[in-house]
């Protein structure tokens, strides 16, 4: 394989990887946006998308159904843990305590989700059946899977669908109206601890489909598998903007693409000084220096602290 | 204030002989026999805790800023000093044990404070979220440069092999120093929080903008936090390093900083005492449940989710168990008098939140 087809190839596995990436973002984007949370518990959402598949799948095939739509159950499974963490944790303590004490229990519940599905699945990997087979598309010597297609399409379409929801749509109007000021909203009859939930519900439905992205290229689930892969949306949440939903598509896709061709060259390029395995401290690196530079993201906008 | 209460000089010789009777019970329990190599382990590891626990409330309750990268530091220190030590004895250097020991952790304290500076300065420009995020990246980072360290590795030094644990470290922790540390890191933590500087950081932990406004120099005040808690976290480290004998990177990530942020959670943020409580408790519940210890995490959050439901604040408040005040109460009978009310005036005027008040109430702390 020639260099520039390899490099293409690494392009679009950090596509690949990056749709993942993007679609968790937007779902840490769209809480942090209404409720100034960082939702730590949004990655482990991932890991019972993933579970939820894991089970779904057999049960689906023998009623006759494809695997793919073990995505439905899946969603509203993650759907449903996302309005119970918000119902039942979130909010309580979003009435009494300060933003300190509402990110502890975000990190308390993204502890109990993963030792909860320790405590029921075991803590070692557990194999994912096959949910998708697309024939592996070959332009010249370039070879793309049917897993990358599928990450790729499916979180551009789940990108531009969100996006028009927001915008166009009664229920998108509602959410930007209380990410904007909740008192007001209030006063203009928006229901708004309706739309905080479904803003969640969304919001955990989107990690479903993230999983089933995930898991169609990656076919193993495991209760911590959500943590790394939530760090690092959340990284591209704050890179594209927190509160952006084009932001959080632009940094998913970014870190994506960092991630692999960092893997690839990064050893060639420094001369074995810094090798691959030093990947995930190169995202956390960006991480930093964007937020030093540009605390706002590439795409969101300023935020001016008031007395 | 009333001349019955104990007077200053006296309330420290209390505070004294208190730290004391513990020395004695703590010798008592190892020289009598009654205390095996594993209770002497669980002691050490409640004053590494201790140590940890402390100086984290020191930016967690006192400053107000929640940081997820401890452990970083913790780590950071605990390779310094382990790295130093193997290299004196690799140079044959003769040194009696205690000294290295105290040595190696002051050195590995330093070098965890010089980090905690630098990360430190950019790190706190951002506040709340971001700033616990920017800290659990430099946590991990920590971690993934001493998984790639040659040095850090195996049996370190030039013999080091990268992605291994660093073995073959001196177990010379003696726990009757690290017991001594653990009382000097808790004093000098004290008269911090109680200083000057102690009230204007609370003044900043209460209202930023309202401290910056009366002249104090927010960023040099919270770096200042910062490289203080880095300070003693290495210096745990150090002392970690050389009870346990092997060290590895994982202890770097935010996993095991989120323990001791949930230890500080839990003893009340703020309170050094509710500190030194909950690291004892917390560090001591898990060895007694250990037949449950699949369930120890599972159980861990929810109560720290019924916690921040209930009592945000944790179990002691911003509350501080004092054995002078103690002995007011049931002595002369006027612990809601005199120095209790002092107290009270100084606590109140911390909380409510500007600068004046704070600096203000300089006289009535004194009182106390």
């Amino acid at each position: 394989m020639s260099g520039f087809v390899m490099f293409i190839s690494q392009i679009f596995n950090g596509l690949k990887i990056g749709s993942v990436y993007a679609l968790v973002a937007l779902g840490y984007t769209m809480v942090y946006g209404i409720i100034r949370l960082l939702n730590f518990a949004h990655g482990d959402f991932i890991m019972i998308g993933a579970y939820t598949l894991m089970l779904s799948i057999p049960a689906l095939a023998a009623m006759g159904m494809p695997a793919w739509t073990a995505v439905i159950p899946a969603t509203l499974v993650c759907a449903l843990v996302g309005v119970l963490v918000e119902r039942l944790a979130y909010k309580p303590v979003r009435e009494k305590g300060n933003s300190m004490t509402a990110l502890i229990t975000a990190i308390a519940m993204s502890l109990l989700l993963e030792n909860g599905s320790q405590a029921i699945f075991g803590a070692d990997y557990k194999t994912v059946p096959t949910i998708v087979s697309i024939p592996t598309l070959t332009i010249g010597q370039l070879k793309i899977d049917g897993a990358t297609i599928v990450s790729i399409v499916l979180g551009v379409v789940m990108m531009v669908a969100m996006q028009l929801y927001v915008k166009r749509t009664k229920q998108g109007k509602a959410m930007r109206a209380v990410s904007e000021d909740k008192e007001a909203s209030l006063l203009m009859g928006i229901n708004v601890n309706g739309t905080i939930t479904l803003t969640f519900a969304i919001g955990s439905g989107l990690a479903a489909i993230a999983a089933l992205m995930y898991c169609v290229s990656y076919p193993q689930v495991s209760p911590t598998m959500g943590m790394m892969l939530g760090l690092k949306a959340f990284v591209a949440a704050v890179l594209g903007g927190i509160g952006s939903i084009p932001g959080a598509m632009v940094g998913g896709l970014a870190i994506g693409l960092i991630e692999s061709l960092t893997k690839a060259y990064i050893g060639t390029i420094t001369g074995g000084v810094i090798t691959s395995a030093f990947s995930d401290a190169i995202v956390f690196a960006i991480l930093i220096i964007v937020l030093l530079v540009r605390p706002s993201g590439l795409m969101g906008e300023p935020e001016t602290e008031k007395v | 204030m009333k001349k019955s209460a104990l007077s200053m000089k006296q309330s420290y010789i209390v505070c004294a002989v208190g730290i004391a009777v513990l020395f004695g019970l703590l010798m008592a329990i190892c020289e009598s026999g009654a205390a095996n190599t594993y209770i002497k382990g669980i002691l050490m590891t409640c004053c590494i805790a201790v140590i940890m626990t402390t100086s984290l409330n020191l930016t967690v309750g006192v400053l107000g800023q929640l940081t997820l990268g401890c452990c970083g530091f913790e780590m950071i220190g605990a390779y310094s000093a382990a790295l130093l030590s193997k290299l004196i004895v690799a140079k044959g250097i003769a040194m009696d044990p205690t000294a290295r020991f105290l040595l190696t952790i002051f050195v590995g304290a330093v070098i965890a404070c010089i980090f905690g500076i630098l990360v430190g300065i950019p790190a706190l420009r951002l506040h709340g979220d971001y700033l616990a995020i920017i800290t659990l990246g430099f946590g991990e980072i920590i971690r993934v440069v001493l998984q790639n360290i040659p040095a850090a590795g195996g049996v370190g030094l030039d013999k080091g092999q990268a992605g291994q644990a660093l073995i073959g470290i001196d177990r010379i922790a003696n726990l009757y120093v690290v017991f001594w540390i653990t009382v000097v890191t808790v004093v000098l933590l004290f008269m911090f929080a109680r200083s000057r500087y102690g009230r204007a950081v609370k003044a900043i932990r209460d209202d930023e903008i309202a401290a910056s406004a009366s002249g104090l120099n927010v960023t040099y005040l919270k770096v200042l936090v910062f490289a203080i808690s880095a300070f003693f976290a290495g210096l745990a480290g150090g002392i970690y390093a050389q009870y346990m004998g092997s060290l590895t990177p994982a202890y770097a990530g935010w996993l095991q900083s989120t323990n001791y942020v949930i230890m500080v959670v839990f003893g009340g943020m703020g309170s050094l005492t509710g500190s030194i409580l909950s690291a004892i408790v917390l560090t001591i519940l898990p060895e007694a449940l250990r037949a449950f210890s699949d369930y120890r995490m599972l159980a861990y959050s929810v109560v720290l989710v019924v916690f921040m439901i209930f009592r945000p604040q944790g179990i002691f408040g911003s509350w501080e168990f004092s054995l002078p005040k103690l002995i007011n109460r049931i002595v002369y009978r006027n612990g809601r008098g005199g120095a209790a009310k002092a107290a009270i005036a100084a606590e109140g005027a911390g909380t409510a939140g500007t600068t004046a008040a704070a600096k203000s109430a300089e006289p009535a702390g004194k009182e106390a």
